[in-house]
C-alpha cells in the first residue's frame, strides 16, 4: 500500500474516532426510534400485547375520528399567526429600543432579558396566577380602572391570547438576536438617509428593515418550529387553571378550557402514555415530524448561513 | 447625496434656529425612547414583582385581591423547604443538569471540531443531520424512546433514560460549538501540527483554551435546559416522586396546595432564583451563546 492510501485511511479512522459520540447517538437516538416510529403507526399496539398490523387504521383514525387532531391543529395555526408574528414585532420594537437607550443601557437590557430565563413550569405558574379571573393582579388592575376583566385562562376565547402574553414576557432571546443585527447595520447609509430628509419611518422602511430582513426571516422561521414543539406552557396552564393536578395520580385531559390550549405534542402524550394507543401516537408524531422538519428544510435553504462557511 | 446637495435650499433657515430645532428634536426623542423603556422595563419586571410579594403575604391575605402584603411572612419560604419532597427534587435537579451538562460538553466537543475543522466526504450531510436533530421535537421518537428505556432497560422511575443520552453528543451543543469553532483561525491549528501535536493533542492543548467562551456557553445552555426540561421527567420520572426535578414537583406542588398562592409563589421564586443567578454571574459567555445561535455565520 502506498503511504498516500494509509495516510487517507488514518485520517479516515481518526474522522470517525472524533464522530464517534455523536455517531452512536444519531444511530441509536434518531435514525433506530424514527423507523420504529414507522413501524408502530402501521401497528395496533398498547405496550402490553403483541402489536398488530393494521394498515393505515391509525392514520384514519387520527385524521377522522380523534377529537383533539383538528382542534390541535387549528391552535397551532392561531399561535403560528399571532403569536410568532407578536414575538417578532415585539422582540424587534424592544431591540431597536434599547439600542437607543443611552442611560443605563446595560440595566434596561437585562431587565428585558431575565423574563426569558424563567423556567417554563415556573413562568406559566406565575401567569395563571398573575391572570387569575378571581384575585389575580391584572384583572385587579384592570377591575379598578373600570376595563373588563377576561377569564384568561379558564376561558376559551382568551386562553391562547393569555399564553401569547407569556411568550411576548419572554421574548429576551429574540431581543438579543435583533440587538446585534441592528448594530450591524451600517451607520453610513442612516446619515445618506437623513440627509436625504428622510423621517424616522422610512429610515427605519428603507435602511432598517432590508439590512435585517434575514434575521427577521430567521426569526419568523425558527418561532414557527418552535411553536411546533409547544408543549409545557399550554399543557401546564390547563393543568393548573383547571384545577386538576397531582403530579401521578388523576388524568388531565390536555386542553382546558375546551381544546383552545391543545396542540400536536400534547396529542402524543395524550394518545401514547394516557389512552395507551401508541400507533395512533405514532402517527401524530409522524404528522409533527414532517411539519418540523419541512420549516426546518426552508431555514436551511433560505440561510446558508446555518451551515457556515466551512469551506 | 450629490442630488441633494445640489438643490437649492427652499428657505433659508437661520443657523442659530436650526440647532435649536435640532437640540429639541434630541431631547425630545431622548424623553420619548426613555419612557418608553420604562413601560418596558415595568412590563417585564412587575410579574416578578407581584409573585415575589404574593410569595411573602400570610394565607388569608392571599386569598384576596391585595398587592402588596400587611405583614411580610419570610416563615412562607421555610415552610415550602420543608415541604417532603422539595429538598429530593432540587438533588435530582442538580444531578439531571450537572452531570448532564458535564456529559454533554464532553461528548459534543470532538464531534464539534472534527465538524468544523476536518475535512472529509458527508461532512456537509453530518451537518445537515445534526440541524435536523436540533429541530426534532422530542414527543416525535418518544414512543419507542420510551419503550426502549422503559420495557428493555427497566429504567422507568429514574432520571437515566435523560442523563445517558448525553454522553452521545447534543445537537444543539454540537452545531453552537462547532459554529465557534469556526471562528478560531486554522493557522493556529496548523503551527501545532507543524510543531508536531497530533489531532488530540491539538485539540487539548490549543483548541480547548481559545474555545472557552463557547463551551461556558453551551455548559450553560444545557444546564438551564435540563433545570427547565418538563416533558422528560414527565414521561419517565413521573410514577416515581422520589424521581422528580423541580420542575415536574412544581406543578404538583400547586396541586397540593390548591388555594395557596403564597406558597406556591414561594415555590416558584425558589426555581426561578437559581437560574437567575447563575445568569447573573455568567451574563457575558451567556448573550454571546444567543448571538452565537442566530446571526453568525
Amino acid at each position: 500500500m502506498s503511504t498516500l492510501a494509509v495516510r487517507r485511511r488514518r485520517s479516515a479512522l481518526r474522522t470517525l474516532a472524533f464522530l464517534s459520540p455523536w455517531l452512536i447517538g444519531f444511530a441509536v437516538f434518531f435514525a433506530y426510534p424514527l423507523i420504529s416510529t414507522v413501524y408502530f403507526s402501521l401497528m395496533k399496539y398498547d405496550g402490553f400485547n403483541t402489536p398488530e398490523f393494521r394498515g393505515l387504521d391509525n392514520w384514519t383514525y387520527v385524521f377522522s375520528d380523534y377529537p383533539m387532531f383538528w382542534p390541535a391543529l387549528r391552535n397551532t395555526l392561531w399561535l403560528v399567526l399571532v403569536m410568532v408574528t407578536c414575538r417578532v414585532v415585539f422582540g424587534l420594537g424592544v431591540g431597536l429600543l434599547v439600542t437607543r437607550i443611552k442611560r443605563g443601557a446595560g440595566v434596561f437590557r437585562t431587565l428585558f432579558y431575565l423574563p426569558y430565563l424563567a423556567p417554563p413550569v415556573a413562568a406559566t405558574l406565575a401567569f395563571v396566577f398573575l391572570l387569575n379571573p378571581g384575585t389575580g393582579p391584572v384583572n385587579s388592575v384592570l377591575d379598578s380602572v373600570g376595563l373588563p376583566t377576561p377569564g384568561w385562562f379558564t376561558d376559551a376565547a382568551w386562553s391562547k391570547p393569555a399564553l401569547t402574553a407569556l411568550a411576548v414576557w419572554g421574548v429576551g432571546d429574540l431581543m438579543v438576536i435583533f440587538m446585534a443585527a441592528l448594530l450591524d447595520v451600517p451607520k453610513e447609509q442612516y446619515e445618506a438617509a437623513e440627509l436625504d430628509g428622510a423621517s424616522a419611518w422610512q429610515r427605519f422602511r428603507y435602511v432598517t428593515l432590508p439590512n435585517i430582513s434575514p434575521i427577521v426571516l430567521f426569526a419568523v422561521v425558527t418561532g414557527v418550529i418552535q411553536t411546533m414543539q409547544y408543549y409545557t406552557q399550554p399543557l401546564v396552564a390547563g393543568k393548573v387553571a383547571s384545577g386538576v393536578i397531582g403530579g401521578s395520580g388523576q388524568q388531565f385531559e390536555p386542553g382546558y378550557p375546551d381544546k383552545s390550549t391543545l396542540t400536536l405534542p400534547q396529542l402524543v402524550y395524550n394518545l401514547g402514555f394516557q389512552r395507551f394507543d401508541y400507533g395512533a401516537a405514532c402517527v401524530v408524531a409522524l404528522v409533527l415530524f414532517a411539519l418540523a422538519m419541512a420549516f426546518t428544510a426552508l431555514l436551511m435553504r433560505r440561510r446558508g448561513g446555518l451551515l457556515g462557511a466551512g469551506d | 447625496m450629490t442630488q441633494v446637495l445640489d438643490k437649492p435650499p427652499v428657505r433659508p433657515v437661520p443657523v442659530a434656529e436650526q440647532i435649536r430645532t435640532a437640540r429639541r428634536r434630541t431631547l425630545l426623542e431622548w424623553i420619548a425612547v426613555h419612557s418608553l423603556g420604562v413601560a418596558a422595563a415595568l412590563f417585564f419586571t412587575l410579574p416578578f414583582v407581584f409573585v415575589v410579594l404574593t410569595s411573602l403575604m400570610s394565607d388569608q391575605q392571599a386569598l384576596t385581591r391585595d398587592l402588596v402584603p400587611d405583614t411580610w411572612v419570610w416563615d412562607n419560604y421555610r415552610r415550602v423547604l420543608d415541604t417532603p419532597g422539595f429538598l429530593t427534587w432540587w438533588r435530582n435537579t442538580l444531578l439531571y443538569a450537572g452531570l448532564g451538562t458535564v456529559l454533554t460538553v464532553v461528548s459534543s466537543i470532538p464531534v464539534a471540531y472534527a465538524l468544523a475543522k476536518f475535512r472529509f466526504r458527508g461532512r456537509n450531510l453530518s451537518m445537515m443531520l445534526v440541524i435536523a436533530m436540533m429541530m426534532l421535537p422530542p414527543q416525535v421518537v418518544i414512543i419507542p424512546m420510551y419503550l426502549f428505556w422503559a420495557k428493555q432497560l427497566d429504567l422507568s422511575g429514574t432520571l437515566w433514560p435523560l442523563i445517558i443520552p448525553m454522553a452521545f453528543g447534543d445537537a444543539f451543543s454540537i452545531f453552537l460549538l462547532r459554529q465557534f469553532l469556526l471562528t478560531i483561525p486554522n493557522e493556529y491549528l496548523d503551527a501545532a501540527r507543524v510543531d508536531g501535536c497530533g489531532e488530540v493533542r491539538t485539540l487539548l492543548r490549543v483548541v480547548l483554551p481559545m474555545a472557552k467562551p463557547g463551551i461556558a456557553a453551551v455548559a450553560l445552555f444545557q444546564f438551564f435546559y435540563a433545570w427547565n426540561d418538563y416533558f422528560g421527567p414527565q414521561i419517565y420520572a413521573s410514577e416515581n416522586p422520589g424521581a422528580w426535578t423541580l420542575s415536574y414537583g412544581l406543578e404538583s406542588f400547586k396541586g397540593a396546595h390548591h388555594t395557596d398562592w403564597n406558597l406556591t409563589m414561594a415555590a416558584t421564586v425558589l426555581v426561578m432564583a437559581p437560574v437567575i443567578l447563575v445568569f447573573f454571574f455568567a451574563q457575558k459567555a451567556f448573550v454571546e451563546g444567543v448571538t452565537l445561535t442566530g446571526v453568525k455565520g
